[in-house]
């Protein structure tokens, strides 16, 4: 049932005395329709209705005074219109501040434009219509914002990538699955569209090289990444004395090729700290669902440009000399693009570990739809005070960015101080 | 082997972890990790792949002294000579 | 490959003439001026000494009557090529043009054909103020009955007048006097053209600049300062402005999405507006930004050089308004 409200004809009015009903209970009314006449300090005006529907009932008398905002009659929408309920309500307010010598016809239409209608090039719709994308969610980078071809085919290029994650197919990175013999431009295109399952006639014009199609669904992921969640970034500085102490230790016994990077115990302590804070382990996808496995995405990024994320699946229930294993032996067929699909899918949270380079730490951005990236910085020395005592330690700066509709910072702060538990403890792990 | 073939065996590893580089260009002093943007895993595979072809085992603590063409080049002779004494 | 040659747009004009002369005894030139003086504009100079006085013929100063006569000589069998001094003075013959030219074929009930080739002088950019500064072509663009060609490169100035000539129908020429001095080059072997298609000039994909006679030009200079800022221009002259080659401009912007018109002419009820109205009413849903106009400003033309070049659009109002369509 809508409502249907005396109506606020300029800023300065606050009442208004209902003259005539020109419609009466039972009647059907469509927008624009003269509802009633209205006496106001400007006047007798006619007051048009923004409601579809029929008139349930008229709630105030002919010749009464009510303020602006008083409910006047109600109006039983038919069902189809029943979804428009809300947004006709918004638009009634709306119209408060339509001068009140405007013709009745403008209004209507002036408001509709404004309040429903999608800008969008009429290729851009047409192209939203065929593969079944709500311009609604699109955001317009055209002409006094509207939506264009390039907007629409963005969307339809990240939907692909998303549909996949859902159906527990390849994510976005998946685009090196392809052999290196294929990689060559055009069929690597093609490749690239039949895995989205929609065939997109967007670029056909100039085939993808496979770094410019890793470096567009990198753009995809990270842009909705960016534009649909609400970051929030916590930092933890971790004394590494201890476990580097250990992986020295470690190493010591272990052949050449079997040696410990920092980079897998760090997987390792992860998993472990998400086993205690399983919030972080999760997805947002119509809300939080927390996910049993712990699968971690590690970020590798490509000598030429890009990054692929491979994942380490159970990683909670590896060690930490089998998760290198699984580093030595995923890192150069990631880099070389020769991953699985199963490989690169079903992750659950991503590190991204840039230490090597010359950034002390990094702020991750989440890759959708997980909820959490763990960022790990250089391991430095750095002068670290601990009991009242100054000392020269090896220290690394860990970020936690997490998703704040799914967890607050509460929770990943819980998540940092597990992490450097086990970090202080390598040998628990 | 003499200085001229570890180095050629050098580059040829060094190529294979960072195709898109020139090694053969490095000077003697630079760091070859930062020249070349080679990050510590690639690092550990480069000397898993010396172990494997020279058979000359480097322990994590040496792992400062090849950091450089000359220091690296340098090492790998006198570890072979005392391998060979 | 064949040769080119260096050729100024008067001498292509000549050219075409002269062949034309030589190859049919029923064509002749007769206007002001063509035969002694050597053409108001010197296309025709020394024709006369080459073809005698029935071929080059100079007319009185009365352009209702020596068109008229040119109707009247093509209804007889003759191919007569009428020259008029410009556009400004071809408003006196618009009831031969319209009312006669245009009609008899429809009057005669199809029995009367009017094989006359008017080549009319027109244009901006000679400091000739408001009363010999027009650009015209919407007037006769809009009288079904003509054939209108808007000469916007020196391969049509070569090749347009021979196949105007084998039109049953009379065929308007629009030429530009501005243009006249200037030199490009075509082939050696060129010759007659198609006179139903407009003509992609440049090939592109961001945007399709659609445009004729003066236009071209500068349109193909703009593309080129375009392209060095990565935007893939196609431009595309009209040539034929009646009737209009609609299949190319349309499936320019449906490769496109996105269209830019370019004339001198007034905007209001010009050929930009046509141009417009038909991508709308069968490429709307191409289309990926409105479509746009640069047209000439709604004034008289006026005589001081900035304000002349200020009322019709120049390389840069191209350059930026193409940007502003893909960078809104």
């Amino acid at each position: 049932m809508t409502e249907f409200l005396m109506p606020s004809l300029g800023a300065d009015m606050e009442d208004g005395t209902l003259v005539e009903w020109r419609k009466k209970s039972g009647d059907t009314v469509k927008r624009g329709d003269i509802i009633a006449e209205v006496e106001t300090q400007k006047g007798l005006i006619e007051i048009e209705v923004f409601d579809e529907g029929v008139i349930e009932k008229l709630l105030i008398k002919e010749g009464e005074k009510v303020p602006v905002g008083t409910p006047m009659a109600l109006i039983n929408p038919d069902g189809a219109e029943a979804e428009a309920k809300k947004e006709t309500a918004s638009m009634k307010k709306e119209v408060k501040l339509q001068p009140i010598e405007e013709k009745a016809e403008q209004k209507v239409m002036e408001k509709s434009t404004k309040e429903i209608r999608i800008r969008a090039t009429p290729i851009a719709k047409k192209i939203a219509q065929d593969k079944g994308i709500d311009l609604s969610q699109v955001t317009g980078t055209g002409e006094n914002g509207a939506i264009t071809k390039d907007d629409v085919e963005n969307v339809i290029v990240q939907k692909g990538e998303i549909s996949k994650t859902e159906k527990g197919e390849k994510p976005v990175d998946n685009l090196v699955e392809v052999e290196p013999e294929k990689t060559e431009a055009q069929p690597f295109e093609a490749e690239l569209y039949k895995m989205e399952k929609q065939p997109v006639e967007v670029k056909k014009e100039r085939a993808l090289t496979p770094a410019e199609a890793i470096r567009s669904a990198v753009a995809a992921a990270m842009s909705k990444s960016n534009r649909e969640i609400p970051h929030y970034y916590l930092e933890k500085r971790v004394d590494m004395s201890k476990a580097m102490a250990w992986i020295k230790e470690t190493n010591r016994e272990r052949p050449i090729q079997k040696r410990l990077l920092p980079a897998a115990l760090f997987i390792k302590a992860v998993a472990s700290s998400l086993d205690e804070v399983s919030e972080l382990n999760a997805i947002w996808e119509n809300g939080l669902q927390l996910k049993n496995e712990i699968n971690i995405g590690f970020v590798v990024s490509l000598r030429t440009g890009g990054i692929i994320v491979p994942v380490i699946l159970q990683a909670d229930s590896k060690s930490v000399g089998e998760i290198m294993e699984v580093l030595n032996d995923l890192i150069p067929r990631a880099r070389a693009l020769k991953l699985r699909s199963s490989e690169l899918s079903d992750s659950t949270i991503t590190i991204t570990n840039i230490g090597e380079g010359s950034a002390d730490k990094v702020f991750g951005v989440i890759y959708p739809p997980q909820v959490a990236i763990i960022g790990f910085g250089n391991i430095t020395e750095q002068a670290f005070a601990e009991n009242g005592m100054l000392g020269i330690r090896p220290v690394v700066d860990v970020t936690l960015a997490g998703d704040h509709r799914a967890t607050d910072g509460i929770t990943g702060s819980r998540f940092l101080g597990s992490l450097n538990k086990y970090l202080q403890n390598p040998e628990s792990l | 082997m003499n200085e001229e073939e570890i180095k050629n065996i050098i580059f040829q590893l060094l190529k294979k972890i960072a195709p898109d580089t020139e090694p053969s260009a490095l000077q003697p002093d630079e760091n070859i990790r930062e020249v070349l943007n080679i990050d510590s895993f690639d690092s550990l595979q480069f000397i898993v792949s010396l172990n494997e072809k020279l058979g000359i085992e480097i322990p994590e603590e040496d792992y400062g002294k090849i950091s450089t063409l000359k220091s690296l080049i340098n090492y790998l002779l006198a570890k072979l000579k005392s391998q060979l004494s | 490959m064949s040769q080119t040659i260096k050729i100024t747009y008067r001498e292509a004009f000549k050219q075409g003439l002269r062949e034309a002369l030589q190859n049919d005894d029923r064509i002749f030139l007769m206007g002001e001026d063509v035969g002694r003086y050597g053409g108001a504009f010197a296309v025709s100079k020394g024709l006369l000494q080459e073809f005698g006085e029935e071929r080059i013929m100079d007319v009185p100063l009365s352009e209702s009557g020596f068109v008229g006569a040119g109707i009247g000589a093509a209804l007889a069998g003759m191919k007569p090529i009428v020259e008029v001094m410009t556009v400004n003075f071809g408003l006196l013959a618009m009831d031969q043009i319209v009312n006669n030219a245009a009609t008899l074929l429809h009057m005669s009930g199809g029995q009367l054909n009017v094989p006359v080739v008017i080549r009319i002088s027109c244009g901006i950019g000679q400091q000739l103020a408001a009363q010999h500064s027009h650009s015209w072509e919407p007037f006769f663009a809009q009288v079904p009955g003509l054939v209108v060609l808007s000469v916007g490169t020196h391969e049509d100035a070569r090749g347009m007048l021979h196949t105007a000539l084998q039109s049953p129908d009379p065929v308007i020429i629009i030429e530009y006097t501005s243009m006249l001095n200037l030199e490009k080059e075509i082939s050696t072997d060129m010759g007659a053209v198609n006179i139903t298609k407009a003509k992609v000039i440049k090939s592109g994909k961001d945007i399709s600049i659609i445009t004729y006679g003066t236009g071209v030009y500068k349109c193909l200079e703009s593309a080129d300062e375009l392209a060095a800022e990565g935007i893939d221009a196609e431009v595309i002259d009209l040539r034929v402005l009646r009737p209009l080659d609609e299949e190319t401009f349309l499936a320019s912007v449906a490769k496109t999405h996105r269209a830019l018109i370019v004339e001198d002419a007034w905007r209001s009820v010009s050929i930009s507006s046509e141009i417009s109205s038909r991508i709308m009413e069968k490429a709307f849903y191409e289309l990926d930004a409105s479509v746009k106009r640069l047209c000439g400003v709604e004034v008289p033309i006026p005589y001081p050089l900035h304000l002349e070049q200020a009322s019709v659009p120049q390389k840069s109002d191209i350059v930026k308004a193409v940007k502003r369509i893909i960078n809104p």
